[in-house]
């Protein structure tokens, strides 16, 4: 974490946001190294998914400054902004009948000037997306006949369409069996992208991420790399639960809750 | 199964993508504009003054200059001055609707979302009745003049309201419901305290649509905003799409939301305003036509809205070529045909569609 605006890729400096009267921010800094996969952990409500809209610009911060490349986010146009930073919400449905390939095609819309025909640029973008998440096949299915998990890697592929720079997931792995939760934690740390991806099981941010935010009410508890972030302690202050923490072979932390 | 390249995202190697589908939509618009000429064509030879296509042409070629009339001055002026500028306005009325209808459903992501949603149908009709009741229709203000003013200050109110109740977009939809109940209770109430056969058909007029009032002026006047707004709507398609996960997602999509909103919602409520002035308010048609044509082109709006926009037209020219004969001599309106179509096939669109849910 830095004190000072970074000029390199996406950050948010001390970021407040209120929402509905209670102040769900509050002073939260974060500014992931290029390329690095970084977890937001926090119980439901520390602000795991506000930090995330923040970051986005879907939501201004009532304080603090959110940066890309150094520039203040406000001064960037949407479009341009939308050119390299992604993002995959945590819901996502529509009832417009769409296919797969449709949805996959929206990540084009930033890269694409009004009136002209896709070029092959955005028809290699979708494709090679489609490739990526496992969804050539269903490419002609309507989003609508979608299991959760498929819909889930749709956005996804819908995201890396968007070819960005930085890829923001508000709790991916909700609706996926535990294969596809590896799979698709798999693909995101080996893409060179910067994530920022909001999680619920302690266990797949230590294996994946490089550095956690740790959030609670609002507020940064700890930062760092998983081993520094997941212990016993910071588990029973943030989540209220007793828990054992090991290291596992391979050398990240391994998290095991204890009944009380 | 997820596999995994190792090619940089941003800079990828174009992958082999697949041989493009050649867009079907260049033959989709020719095949859709030759209909609607034919249409246009044969529905001006339908009625009771015997007509031919031969005449029309005839009497389109001596308008413009291009050959000596031989039709009588009768025959001539039942094409030129009824026939065909009604026929045209029943065209671009159609589209009109249906390229509005198209643009709601999407902007308010709600399937039901329709032109008059705003308000603007029956603000127009409290406008025309107003006119009428106080007299001003001495030349300052006319009914349709009245419509207009009446359809514009609606849609403000509808704005205004939505706004301070939140500004979302099912909030848009429930302001307008309410403006909707509050001005035809206005016109109610108008009607009766003030009621004599001018005005009861006056208001008949303008819930109902009626293209018998069609001239030259107001064919020339909704055809020049149906344009413009087509051009607009048109640079906004791309933005339309994205707005298929909702606002938030359209914003993460590079859409300036706020100002997507405004404007297409200025420009269609503007077309309305337009069309419903001279028409009356033709329901049915924006409602039901974006269904069925996003059947035909998929979701895309850079198809959606052309085709629309040329099925609404057909449409519009048969059903007011059926209104204004079945009942010969006497005149269906044309918005009692366009529901009573209207309804069985929406009915059977959602019918149709009811696996997709």
């Amino acid at each position: 974490m830095t004190d000072h605006p970074v000029d390199v890729g996406l950050a948010a400096e001390r970021v407040s946001r209120s929402l509905g009267g209670g102040l769900v921010l509050d002073g939260v800094s974060v500014a992931p190294a290029d390329g690095s996969t970084v977890g937001i952990l926090g119980p439901n409500g520390s602000g795991k998914s506000t930090l995330l809209r923040v970051l986005a610009g879907v939501l201004k911060p009532s304080a603090g400054l959110v940066t890309v490349d150094g520039r203040e986010l406000t001064d960037v146009p949407r479009r341009t902004l939308a050119q390299r930073v992604a993002v995959v919400e945590q819901h996502s449905d529509t009832q417009i009948p769409l296919t797969v390939r449709d949805v996959v095609g929206l990540g084009r819309v930033p890269h694409r000037r009004a009136w002209l025909a896709a070029s092959s640029d955005d028809d290699a973008a979708v494709h090679e997306a489609l490739e990526q998440t496992g969804m050539t096949a269903k490419a002609a299915q309507r989003w609508q006949t979608l299991s959760g998990g498929e819909r889930q890697r749709v956005q996804i592929a819908r995201a890396l369409a968007q070819r960005p720079r930085e890829l923001l997931l508000d709790e991916p792995t909700n609706h996926l069996d535990v294969q596809h939760q590896f799979e698709l934690l798999d693909l995101l740390a080996s893409l060179p992208v910067t994530s920022v991806i909001a999680l619920h099981d302690l266990n797949l941010a230590a294996m994946y991420c490089d550095e956690i935010v740790l959030l609670d009410h609002g507020v940064v508890v700890a930062t760092g790399n998983p081993a520094d972030v997941l212990t016993e302690e910071l588990i029973l202050q943030v989540y209220n639960v007793k828990a054992e923490v090991t290291s596992s072979p391979e050398g990240h932390p391994h998290v095991r809750f204890l009944r009380t | 199964m997820i596999t995994v390249t190792t090619g940089r995202v941003t800079s990828a190697p174009a992958a082999k993508a697949p041989p493009r589908e050649r867009s079907r939509l260049p033959l989709l618009l020719l095949g859709g504009c030759l209909v609607l000429f034919a249409s246009i064509g044969v529905a001006v030879t339908i009625g009771p003054a015997d007509i031919g296509v031969s005449d029309v042409w005839a009497t389109l070629l001596s308008r413009v200059g291009l050959a000596e009339p031989t039709l009588s001055v009768l025959r001539d002026g039942i094409i030129w001055d009824l026939r065909l500028p009604r026929t045209l306005l029943a065209a671009v009325c159609g589209a009109g609707l249906a390229v509005c209808g198209v643009v709601m459903q999407s902007l308010l992501r709600n399937p039901l979302a329709d032109p008059f949603v705003l308000g603007v149908s029956s603000g127009a009709s409290t406008g025309a009745v107003l006119v009428v009741v106080l007299g001003v229709s001495g030349g300052v203000l006319s009914m349709s003049g009245g419509a207009f003013l009446g359809a514009v200050a609606s849609f403000a109110l509808v704005l205004t309201l939505s706004h301070t109740l939140g500004g979302t977009t099912d909030r848009v939809v429930l302001s307008g419901v309410a403006v909707m109940q509050l001005l035809s209770a206005l016109t109610s109430f108008i009607v009766l305290t003030s009621a004599d056969a001018e005005t009861t058909r006056g208001v008949l007029f303008w819930l109902l649509g009626s293209l018998a009032n069609a001239g030259w002026s107001e064919v020339l006047t909704c055809a020049v905003v149906l344009a413009g707004t087509l051009l607009v709507c048109g640079g906004y398609a791309r933005s339309l799409d994205a707005f298929a996960f909702g606002e938030d997602a359209a914003s993460t999509l590079g859409v300036a939301v706020g100002r997507t909103r405004v404007v297409l919602m200025s420009v269609t409520a503007l077309l309305t305003a337009v069309l419903v002035s001279s028409v009356g308010a033709i329901g049915f048609v924006g409602l039901v036509l974006p269904h069925a044509a996003r059947l035909v082109t998929g979701p895309g709006h850079a198809r959606l809205l052309p085709v629309s926009a040329l099925a609404g037209a057909v449409l519009l020219v048969w059903v007011d070529t059926v209104a204004r004969t079945v009942l010969e001599p006497q005149e269906v309106p044309v918005g009692v045909v366009t529901a009573l179509i209207g309804v069985p096939a929406f009915v059977l669109i959602l019918y149709r569609s009811r696996g997709a849910q």
